[in-house]
Order: structure tokens, then sequence, then C-alpha cells
């Protein structure tokens, strides 16, 4: 079973682009963000000190409306994040966004890992419970088998505590927690408008899960540490801890382990090689400096730079690109409507340009005169027979993104019947469907002219196998006109 | 709004997204010490003595130095690695041998050994050697132990007293 059937299967269940599985990296941001709130709650109560450190996190259990349940938000919202983020990571790796343009992306995704692991072993030692005791001295014997670091942490736990110890457990937690934030921000440096959100209702029911978690399933501490013998453990939370009972068991192996996942991930993008579709490229003629397509490049990949006369010129970073094409339909220069025999926009896509989208349209157009118009991304719905009937003009894009809106227009006007823009099920590009219809909503530059009269064209979503659908739109358009 | 389909796989899968976590969070209970069980711990952090001693140079040999470097000795500082041997009922538990840290070898040796034993009475011997060249072991400790289950046992050098110690 592909992850693409897996995902499917749940959007049937999940309608409206909720599908938890279709915004993991989102889920991951809002557990990272009630982490951080219910870790500040929790960081002015603490006290870091031998004596004090216990009693201060047992008390919360006395006020279970507040205390109890920050603590037990913040160990279930910990849970949450490190399985969105296993999620996420699996996800992208089964779609194969881990190549390429989004090599970057990958890359600085991976120090997230290690962090979040220490994050997480690293709260556990601040309780001083009986678990406490056992995740601090178990990952203190495990460092001590690296080569390098002397050993020695784990004897700390054989003399007195001192009180600097907790001083230094907290600063670990919180400042490797700090580190998890910049990471995230340096992740997130080669995406534009990244969904740091989850859609409301997704929102709504993972933080009511956790809620009711933390309200039904209390979250408290065990009896104080006690140096003096091995912690009995009543409970284990191995969603955050399973890599301790690993390193009891075989210390070097789990090191091994780790290097060699992490190792495995950092080359995953290498190979096998995949080869890119080649990249935007700027006609610096055409080009009046605007830029549009550096606001609209999902990527990051176009920037300005200054020409010798001093106006602005558009440059694409080419191991950056995507090969979406939202940076051509974003162009004023792509226009159909200019009357030069080859239209050349100021940055477009090599293999797909909005010259040879004009000659098909044209071509087509005067084959079957009134046809009804499809723009249609290439990952959606396909041409099949019962779509190709005779009245449709097929006119297949890397991206709906990629449609300069004056094109819906001018197809009317070439005496198309209608025109459908057909995305597909959930754009490649993160942003190619939401410009899509903002520009053809007016909302967004460039805007399609108001004066087309909204009964004449569709923006529509339509998944691969989902044809029947488009062919309804299809035929609506085409009835409405008579 | 949601069709009663979506309305109980949403809950389905809220349900067993509650469930993963709520269990995955406490249980199975983790037991790494078996009942019935105590821990032994060597746990030292003691510096070996110096390898050689101290020399006195001759006066060719200052002359040859930068002025700024011409002690009239020369003490290597490498130290010895420090060897423990651990028997439990008179049967070898742990024999181990720890270089001195740092890359001068100049450090300290740690020591940081685990051992599981059952509950209950036991005899143990200690010894440790920390001198270079020298067959027997310097230090050692032989006495008797009741140790409960779950109880720690750390098995330390007291540097002041210069003696193995049983904490
Ligand atoms: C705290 C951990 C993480 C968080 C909060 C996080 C969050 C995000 C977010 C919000 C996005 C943007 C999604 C969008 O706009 O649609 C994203 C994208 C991405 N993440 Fe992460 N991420 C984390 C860890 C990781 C890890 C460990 C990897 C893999 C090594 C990874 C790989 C990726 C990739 C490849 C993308 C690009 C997706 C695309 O271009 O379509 N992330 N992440
Ligand atoms: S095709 Fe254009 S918009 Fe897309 S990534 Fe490349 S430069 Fe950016
Ligand atoms: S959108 Fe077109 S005209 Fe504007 S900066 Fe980019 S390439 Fe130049």
């Amino acid at each position: 079973m592909s992850w693409r059937s897996f995902e499917h299967a749940l959007d049937r269940w999940f309608p409206a682009g909720t599908n938890p599985l279709r915004h993991l990296g989102a889920l991951a941001c809002l557990a990272l963000a009630l982490l951080l709130t219910t870790g500040a709650w929790l960081f002015a109560v603490y006290d870091s000190s031998v004596a004090g450190a216990h009693p201060s996190v047992s008390a919360l259990a006395a006020q279970p409306l507040a205390g109890g349940l920050v603590r037990g938000l913040h160990r279930y919202a910990g849970d949450a994040l490190l399985i969105f983020v296993w999620l996420h990571l699996l996800r992208e790796w089964a779609l194969g966004r881990h190549r390429l343009f989004r090599r970057a992306t990958w890359w600085t995704g991976l120090p997230l890992l290690p962090f979040l692991y220490i994050v997480a072993i690293g709260g556990f030692w601040l309780a001083w419970d009986r678990l406490a005791q056992y995740a601090a001295i178990a990952s203190a014997q495990w460092l001590d088998t690296l080569p390098l670091v002397g050993g020695g942490f784990a004897r700390q736990f054989d003399l007195e505590v001192p009180d600097r110890l907790f001083s230094l457990l907290l600063f670990v937690h919180t400042g490797v927690a700090l580190l998890v934030v910049f990471a995230l921000w340096f992740h997130l440096q080669r995406l534009a408008r990244p969904a740091l959100w989850p859609p409301r209702a997704l929102a709504l029911g993972t933080l009511g899960v956790l809620l009711a978690l933390a309200l039904l399933w209390p979250v408290r501490s065990g009896p104080p540490a006690e140096l003096g013998s091995a912690p009995l453990i009543a409970s284990f939370d191995w969603w955050l801890l399973h890599l301790l009972p690993l390193a009891d068991a075989t210390p070097t192996l789990a090191w091994l382990a780790v290097v060699a996942m992490l190792a495995l991930l950092a080359l995953a993008p290498l190979w096998p090689r995949a080869p890119a579709a080649s990249a935007a490229v700027v006609d610096a003629e055409n080009c009046n400096g605007c830029g549009r397509c550096v606001d609209d490049c999902p990527y990051v990949a176009v920037s300005l730079v200054t020409r010798t006369g001093g106006d602005a010129l558009a440059v694409v970073d080419a191991d950056l690109c995507a090969a979406c094409g939202l940076c051509a339909g974003a162009c004023p220069s792509a226009t159909p409507f200019r009357s030069n025999t080859r239209l050349i926009s100021g940055i477009d896509l090599p293999g797909s340009t909005v010259d040879a989208l004009r000659l098909r349209l044209r071509a087509q157009l005067a084959a079957r005169p009134a046809a009804v118009v499809v723009y249609a991304c290439e990952r959606g719905a396909g041409p099949s027979t019962d779509v190709a009937g005779v009245d449709c003009v097929w006119l297949p894009l890397a991206c709906v993104g990629q449609l300069p809106p004056a094109f819906v227009d001018y197809a009317l006007r070439q005496g198309a019947t209608g025109v459908v823009v057909a995305a597909c099920e959930a754009c490649e590009f993160r942003l190619g469907e939401r410009y899509a219809r903002e520009r053809l909503a007016g909302l967004r530059e460039p805007r399609l002219r108001a004066r087309v009269p909204t009964q004449r064209w569709r923006i529509v979503r339509a998944a691969e196998g989902e044809e029947r659908q488009l062919t309804e739109v299809i035929d609506g358009l085409r009835r409405a006109r008579g | 709004m949601y069709s009663w389909r979506a309305l109980i796989g949403q809950t389905l899968l809220y349900a067993a997204f509650a469930a993963a976590i709520g269990i995955g969070s406490w249980w199975p209970p983790y037991q790494h010490l078996a009942p019935g069980r105590a821990l032994v711990k060597l746990s030292m952090v003691h510096h070996g003595e110096r390898l050689g001693e101290c020399v006195a140079l001759t006066p060719e040999e200052l002359a040859q130095l930068p002025p700024n470097m011409r002690a009239p000795t020369r003490c290597p500082r490498e130290r010895a690695p420090v060897t423990v041997e651990v028997d439990i009922d008179g049967a070898p538990a742990i024999r181990r041998s720890a270089q001195p840290s740092g890359l001068a070898r100049d450090g300290a040796a740690v020591l940081h050994e685990r051992l599981e034993v059952a509950a209950g009475a036991h005899r143990i011997g200690v010894r440790m050697r920390d001198r270079a060249g020298e067959e027997g072991f310097g230090y050692s400790l032989d006495t008797d132990v009741t140790l409960a289950p779950a109880e720690i046992l750390v098995v330390d050098f007291d540097a002041e007293t210069r003696r193995i110690v049983l904490r």
C-alpha cells in the first residue's frame, strides 16, 4: 500500500483538506507551540535544587485544573510532537520530497531530530522522581560510552548530587528547546509562506485530544529519586524514552544505530539521482523588475538584482528552482494579449513556455472552435476518453499556478465556450492552487480582468481518477452557453 | 456539514490517536532491574602514579634548551593505567583496566561498571593497582555485605584516606 493510497483513504474521513496526513509539519508546529507555552509556565514554578525539584513538580497535582492540566499538556504535546515529526519525515520521504530543490529543507530538518530527543529525555530528569533518576543515570551511562567523552557523567549520580546539577539540567532542557525553535526557523528558510498552522478543525481536534488526555489521565510524579537504590519504574513513556532501554541493553549498538539512521537520512537525497526539470529562465529584455515572481516563488529561488542602468532584474538560483512555473504565472509580460509573434515572458520555464501554451491554444481552438478549454495540472485528472469528448481543448500545465490569468480571458476571446482551470488534489508546490484562485478572484496580481463574466470560467480541484466530476463541470459550462 | 461516515471515521482516528499517546506514554512498564536483584557499581575516578621519576638534566642537556625552559629536572607527566578486580563470593566478577585520560595521559582514569547480583548476603573482594610494573595490587578490600533488593552498592576509592571504600 503506497503512502498516497493511505492518504486517499483518510481523505474520505477528513473532507475539505483537513486530512491530518497533509498537515503533519503544521501539526508539529502546533505541538511545539503548546510545549513552549506550557513549558514557560512550568519554568516559572520549577525549583532547580536537589531538595526542591521533586516537590515543586509533584505539587502541581494539587491544582488539577491549573498546574495538573499544564503538566499533562506539556507531556502529551511532547508525545504528539515526536509522532508528528516522524510521520512528517516519513511522508516527505515516501513522496520523494527529500530531493533536488527540497534538499536543503530536508537537511535542515534533520538536526531537529537529535535536538528533540535531547529535550525529551532531558525533560524527564527534571521531575526528579524515580523515573527521572532512571532517565538521568541511563543517559549518563550511555554518554560515558562515547569515545572522547572521557566518562564520569554517570559517576555524578554515585556521589551526592549538587544543586548546580539541576541548574545544568534545566539549562539543557530549555536551552536545547530554544535551539529547536531556531533550527525550525532554519528548516523553513527555503519555503515561502510555510503552513505553520493546521486548518482550524484539525487544530481543534488535536487540541481536544491532548486536553482530554491531560484531564482524564493526569501526569503524576513517582516517588522522589533515591540514589542509594535502583529505581523500579511503575510507568514508562515509550514515545519519548525509547532510546534508553536500547542504550541500556547495548550502548555501542545504540550509538551505531543512531549514527547510521542519521547518516542514511542525510544521504537519502543523493541517491538514487533524480533528474531535475529545467529551471526557470529570466529574459532580461522582458523583465521590468516588478518583483512579482520574487513574491510568488514558493521556494525562494528568485531574487532581484540591480542592472547597470539602475533598474531591477530578476535572477533565478537554478539549484533551488522547482520548475513549477508560478513565476511565469505571476509575470506581467506573460499575458497572451501581447501582439508579438513570439510571446516571451520576463521569466518562464524553458520546457513549457507561455508561448508554446498560446500556440497550442490557438491551434486547438482553430480545430475545435467553441470548445471548452481546460488548463489542467498535469498531476490531476487526466484527459481520459470521457473528458476528451468532442468540444474540449486540454492544455496540461506544470501547476495551475503557472497560468497567467489573462489566458482565461484570451481563450474566451478566441471563441472558447468556457474555461476550466483544474488543480490536482494537493498542490505539489504548496502554493500554486492558492495563487491561481487568488489571481482569478482578483485578489492577487496579476488579476483576471473583472469584466470577464464569472459564469464563463471555473477553477476546480480534480484529482487523478476524478475525471467524471471534471466532465460534469465542463458540461455545466457548455450547457450554460446553450 | 460532515457526513456520517466522516464523523465516525474522524472519531475513530482521534480515539486511536488518543489511545496511542495515552498508552504509549505509560505502558508497558520498563524493568531495567529484575525483582530480587541488586546492583554493584564500580565507580572510580583515580589518578594513577606517574610512570617515571623526575630526572636531573645534565649541564649539556640544559644548554640545548631555550633559556626560558631550563628547568633543572624533567618530570614525565604520563600516569600508569588503573586496574581493578572485583570478586563476588570468591568468583571473578569485574576485571577492568582504564587508561589515564587526557592527550598526555596525565589525567585521572575513569572506571564505571555496573554489575547485577542477587539481593542478599555476599562476600565482596576488591583489588586495585595504580602503579606501572607492579605485580600485585597496592590496595585491597575484602568484606561481607548484605544487599536489599534494588540496593546500589558503590565501590569507590577515597583519595584522602587512600582506601577502597564501599558506599
Ligand atoms: C520540529 C520538527 C519539524 C517541524 C515543526 C517541521 C515543520 C515543517 C513545516 C511547517 C513545513 C512546511 C509545510 C508546508 O508549508 O506545507 C515543513 C516542510 C518540510 N519538512 Fe519539516 N518539520 C520538522 C522536521 C522535519 C524533519 C525531521 C524532516 C526530514 C528530515 C523534515 C522535512 C521537510 C521537508 C522535506 C519539507 C518540504 C516540503 C515541501 O517542500 O513540500 N521536516 N516542515
Ligand atoms: S519555476 Fe519559478 S516560481 Fe517555481 S521555483 Fe522556479 S523560480 Fe520559483
Ligand atoms: S515578474 Fe516578470 S517582470 Fe516582474 S520581476 Fe519577475 S520576471 Fe521581471
